[in-house]
């Protein structure tokens, strides 16, 4: 091929066009393929609000029932285990959940609607392991509550995260109301 | 190709169609290796093999094997007990894969202490750490297909890490899963990258690996180059063709590692607990988390950085950030010098230390957390890393060894 004749203006024009027209429409067939790992309407469904019937719980006792495939505690909390709140709240990373997940209405000290009932997501906020409840275990600044055996998360009666352990936040409060005394739906936010 | 043309015959047929004798010329009869190979040079030949085993009993295992949330745990099982020498090729797959990170941490330790990474090398090296990355994704998506409590903690664990990526990390956690947890949808789609995407990617890199090293030419424990010597038809001086001076070798090679190989087969396939963990034989449930969850050997040391770490975000970003270094480890040597022979006292000092640190963290990441265990992980930590950082310290005006010009 002689340069002379050949316009190399518009060649480089043309195999530019060619490579972005090209680009574009790869991006675009991405798309489906990237969307369909997005959790399916089968799986959307499921995670659906569920209802949880809590009026056999003893005091100091613990239910797990699923919701979107995730274990959610509702424990039932004595005196004892309430008044530890306040005393360890200066061993908390986030004792007023500013940095936490919760529905407003459970942002306070015992992080629910009643006080004597918590419900919670049963993740940790680390690594995403299930910690245990622990309501007896009792060490040197710890006075019982969860603790995540996977890497050593502690977390008070209220799900909030000790210092010094790497779970970054406290454990996630769902959405969730009382339909009445003995039953809670879970993953719903009451109608006002 | 004209020289081929003249051939007669079933092999000229071929060759004037297809560049068989020439591949076969270049890549084997007439590809010259120094002829100083020692031990260390078993295994490269020993991945391939491995690599053979694992596709091998892995078609046969996905003949038995059903992935699916509800039936996975019991095919697994139904491999193991019903289907004809089911056992034999499960725990040939399971030991392969333990098998292939031995072998592979072996070669890429012989790559360091010979600098076989090194000018004019570092692209055979990139294409290596990228199979060693793909392996890595290959173990783990498989680790989960057995669908026990530890294929479901662990997977958790590890998917959860993306999560501690600022703002799209949540999103991108229940993208991966295709599920608000670990669920059916994660292990169907594990098992289709684990049988299909990445083993074709793993083979492709390995080509690349192969073609890369043929085009530079194999370094040598000496760390020179053989082809400033040449005899008159323009070979090496020191150097021999790889067939069959070399196949015949690494056959040796091939039989003691199949002698080994099998003594863990058929007595110890478990490896106490090492290479199948004891609670991969309870099923997955997804309310409780097993007492003691760590991952498999070959992830330890990685996984006890993580934990050494008291904070989410970082002790994600330090994981990752050990595996990068091992990357970048062509730009962060600026020495001259390749092998270990010949350079300096603080080169052999800080390649102890890198074995110590490793072994160590890969010891403690497979056991429970203790204070004592964290401070620990913390001076191996560092000692990991400070070999990097060491390295490209001394290496800028390093000590060496005057470096012989031919192979004796």
């Amino acid at each position: 091929m002689s340069s002379e004749v050949s316009d190399n203006d518009r060649r480089r024009f043309l195999t530019a066009a060619t490579v972005v027209v090209g680009a574009v429409g790869t991006g675009f067939v991405a798309v489906p393929f990237i969307k369909s790992w997005n959790p399916s309407a089968r799986a959307r469904s499921a995670g659906a609000p569920i209802k949880a019937d809590i009026s056999k719980l003893e005091m100091g006792q613990q239910i797990i029932f699923k919701w979107q495939g995730k274990p959610v505690w509702v424990v039932r909390r004595d005196q004892k285990a309430l008044a530890t709140l306040s005393k360890v709240a200066e061993n908390l990373r986030d004792a007023d959940s500013e940095d936490s997940i919760q529905p407003d209405y459970a942002r306070n000290e015992h992080r629910s609607i009643k006080p004597e009932y918590l419900v919670i997501v049963g993740i940790c906020t680390h690594l995403g392991c299930s910690p245990t409840y622990r309501p007896n275990m009792i060490e040197a600044d710890f006075l019982g509550g969860f603790f995540c055996p996977c890497h050593g998360s502690k977390f008070d009666f209220s799900g909030r995260v000790y210092t010094g352990v790497p779970a970054p936040t406290n454990l996630t409060v769902p959405p969730h109301y009382y339909i009445d005394d003995g039953l809670i739906l879970i993953g719903e936010d009451g109608v006002a | 190709m004209s020289d081929n043309s003249s051939k007669n015959g079933i092999m000229g047929w071929i060759d004037a169609r297809f560049p068989l004798t020439k591949m076969w010329e270049e890549h084997l009869s007439k590809y010259y290796a120094p002829k100083n190979f020692n031990f260390w040079y078993y295994f490269g030949s020993l991945a391939l093999l491995v690599l053979v085993i694992q596709i091998v009993t892995g078609i046969f295992l996905t003949m038995h094997y059903k992935p699916d949330g509800d039936l996975a745990f019991i095919s697994v099982e139904y491999i193991m007990r019903d289907v004809d020498w089911g056992w034999l090729i499960r725990y040939l797959h399971s030991t392969g894969s333990s098998a292939f990170f031995i072998v592979v941490y072996l070669h890429m330790f012989r790559g360091v202490m010979y600098g076989s990474y090194q000018k004019p090398r570092e692209l055979i090296w990139l294409f290596g750490m990228f199979i060693y990355l793909a392996l890595m994704a290959e173990a783990f998506m498989g680790y989960l297909l057995p669908w026990g409590q530890m294929s479901y903690w662990g997977a958790q664990v590890i998917i959860s890490l993306f999560g501690a990526i600022p703002v799209i990390g949540d999103d991108l956690t229940l993208w991966i899963r295709g599920d608000f947890v670990i669920a059916d949808a994660t292990l169907n789609r594990f098992f289709a990258l684990h049988v299909v995407a990445v083993p074709l990617v793993l083979i492709m890199l390995v080509v690349m690996h192969i073609l890369a090293l043929h085009e530079v030419g194999s370094n040598n424990p000496e760390g020179i180059e053989i082809k400033k010597y040449k005899d008159e038809d323009g070979n090496p001086l020191d150097g021999i063709p790889f067939h069959p001076y070399y196949s015949v070798k690494d056959l040796v090679g091939v039989v003691v590692f199949l002698i080994l190989f099998s003594v863990v087969v058929f007595f110890m396939p478990e490896m106490g607990g090492y290479f199948l963990e004891h609670a991969n034989f309870v099923p997955a449930n997804q309310y409780q988390t097993p007492e003691h969850i760590a991952p498999v050997w070959y992830f330890t040391p990685y996984y006890a950085i993580l934990r050494a770490v008291p904070d989410k975000l970082l002790g994600v970003i330090l994981m990752f950030a050990a595996i990068f270094m091992l990357f970048i480890l062509p730009w962060i040597d600026r020495g001259k010098v390749h092998s270990i022979r010949y350079r300096s006292t603080s080169f052999k000092w800080l390649l102890g230390m890198l074995v110590v640190s490793f072994i160590g963290l890969g010891y403690l990441g497979a056991l429970p957390l203790s204070d004592i265990r964290t401070f620990f992980a913390r001076v191996y930590s560092i000692g990991y890393f400070g070999f990097f950082l060491g390295l490209w310290w001394i290496s800028k005006n390093e000590k060496t060894k005057p470096v012989p010009e031919r192979i004796q």
